[in-house]
């Protein structure tokens, strides 16, 4: 089995009092192992949904979605979610913080607790451990969260957004920590975007979405030129401006008729 | 520091750290000065209020009988304080407030935390729980009087009705105004509804359990006050009803000073508790 997420059928509808929404529909698609895939595509797409999905946190209307060959019934620590925020809880400590995971698991041992503060130290954090997150600025906290996801060690890491929420100088940082840790550890991934250069930067293959219903418009190979280098290297190499380009395209459409 | 393109003179850079050294200390002596302009006015306002007092008592511009005056106050305090026959007065009602307040407390938000838990059972109680919020809750003395006797079991029940139903209102709004994001977080890991409310909703919601504390010191003061007045042998609320019915109005108004400074004292200590509980957010 050389899946690692293996996505198939899967339709979503919401229901409230008023009416039911189809927010996805007919999905499928797979990762390998170790590959690093970006769902990209304006809002109202369904990238999240598909998200909580695969993480369980949600049950498909119909379809379904396996995690390295086993169908998805609900949250395993197979699978690390990272949110658009770091939404660290205010009253921990960072070290409390970023060992949440092992603790809810109830597997936070000796050993792993150590695990988690030589992962703090590999991300420069070692010696802010008992501050508090309010001290700390929004790169910094978005690590630690990176930290809290890698702590149960999970095999594929859903990135919900994670750069959105901060300045420019910090996003392009953390893309290139993110990927390096990920290629280190061999991590599969799953990033949610809505940041073309971002997915081409950081991913090994980009899936464009269209919306209303939510479903796969087309699918990038990102070709190894521009894959291979860190994200930072990978925006120079030639090639990266004309597969920007024709991704746009697939999205600008859309985007004009919303 | 100096870089390349445009050297500062080292005097210069002196001179401006100088100034904005002196720049602070002006406004810490400001800031100073008007706190001292604030606690003295305070003070005066005290002062005179007291003054005028004894001045209208004296000179008989009110009823003596009625009014009485801060000396006759503090001399009836102070005797009593002396002869020991002020302080049970105090350690009953203060122990039943206290009582009153952390029972109220405690109840509500086990209330807010079972109607969290089964949504069904949270709109099956809402329309019971308008209702008990809408009534005078004082209105239940007589009830509790027979049903629990005239004692220390009716006062704390007048108390525990006043705060219980408001706590519970507060702390469900709070658990159910924390951020989904949060629960994610613990969902996402596995976490359960129990795991969800020990790491993420309790924790989250603990600065407004103690503003309901807070809240609740006020609210267990009428109720005790209230309940004293209708049982009891004993308490500040008692001596109030025992001033009134010997027509002592200088018993009653020093009792309401001992009230007032006992009850801000209380509100202080749970002010300097919900600091250091809220301390890092």
């Amino acid at each position: 089995m050389n899946e690692a997420v293996n996505v198939k059928d899967v339709t979503q509808v919401y229901v409230t009092e008023q009416r039911a929404t189809l927010a996805i529909q007919q999905m499928s698609f797979a990762i390998r192992r170790g590959e690093f895939v970006s769902l990209i595509g304006p809002s109202g797409c369904g990238k999240t949904t598909v998200l909580s999905i695969i993480a369980g946190l949600i049950a498909p209307t119909a379809g379904s979605v396996q995690v390295a060959g086993e169908t998805v019934m609900g949250p395993s620590t197979r699978v690390g979610y990272m949110l658009q925020q770091d939404y660290l809880f205010p009253w921990r400590t960072i070290a409390d913080n970023a060992a949440i995971g092992l603790e809810i698991s109830g597997t936070l041992t000796k050993e792993k607790k150590a695990e988690v503060l030589h992962l703090l130290g590999e991300m420069g954090l070692l010696r802010f451990k008992d501050y508090y997150p309010a001290q700390l600025s929004g790169g910094m906290r978005q690590r630690v969260a990176l930290v809290r996801t890698l702590a149960t060690d999970p095999e594929i890491l859903l990135l919900d957004e994670p750069f959105s929420a901060l300045d420019y100088q910090t996003k392009l940082q953390l893309e290139d920590l993110v990927v390096e840790t990920l290629r280190a550890k061999q991590k599969t991934a799953l990033l949610v975007t809505h940041d073309i250069s971002e997915a081409i930067a950081m991913s090994d293959r980009v899936i464009v979405l269209e919306p209303n219903p939510g479903r796969i418009r087309k699918q990038f190979a990102v070709p190894a030129a521009i894959r291979e280098p860190l994200p930072f290297e990978a925006r120079e190499q030639p090639g990266f401006n004309a597969l920007f380009r024709d991704i746009w395209q697939e999205f600008g459409g859309d985007t004009d008729a919303e | 520091m100096p870089n390349d393109q445009m050297e500062t003179p080292q005097v210069e850079v002196h001179a401006v750290r100088e100034l904005s050294q002196s720049v602070h200390r002006q406004f810490l002596a400001g800031l100073k000065k008007e706190t001292r302009r604030v606690r003295v006015t305070q003070f005066v306002i005290l002062l005179a209020f007291f003054a005028l007092w004894e001045l209208a008592g004296r000179l008989k511009w009110v009823d003596v009988l009625l009014f009485s005056y801060p000396s006759k106050v503090f001399s009836l305090l102070w005797t009593k304080l002396l002869d020991g026959s002020l302080l049970p007065h105090v350690g009953a009602t203060v122990l039943e407030t206290i009582v009153g307040f952390a029972l109220g407390t405690l109840f509500g938000t086990a209330l807010a935390v079972i109607i969290w838990w089964s949504p069904f059972l949270s709109r099956v109680l809402d329309p019971y729980i308008v209702v008990l919020n809408s009534m005078p809750k004082v209105a239940l003395g007589p009830l509790f009087i027979v049903g629990l006797g005239p004692g220390l079991l009716s006062i704390i029940a007048t108390t525990l009705s006043i705060t219980v139903i408001i706590t519970t209102l507060v702390v469900y709004g709070s658990f159910k105004e924390v951020d989904a994001n949060y629960v994610k977080v613990v969902s996402v890991f596995g976490g359960n509804k129990r795991k969800v409310f020990q790491k993420v909703i309790l924790p989250a919601s603990f600065p407004a359990i103690v503003a309901t504390l807070k809240v609740n010191v006020g609210l267990a003061w009428v109720g005790v006050i209230v309940g004293e007045f209708l049982v009891s042998q004993i308490g500040l609320g008692y001596l109030i009803i025992y001033g009134f019915q010997v027509f002592n109005f200088t018993l009653v108004i020093s009792t309401l000073i001992v009230i007032a400074i006992v009850a801000t004292l209380m509100y202080q200590a749970v002010s300097v508790l919900e600091k250091k509980i809220t301390k890092h957010r």
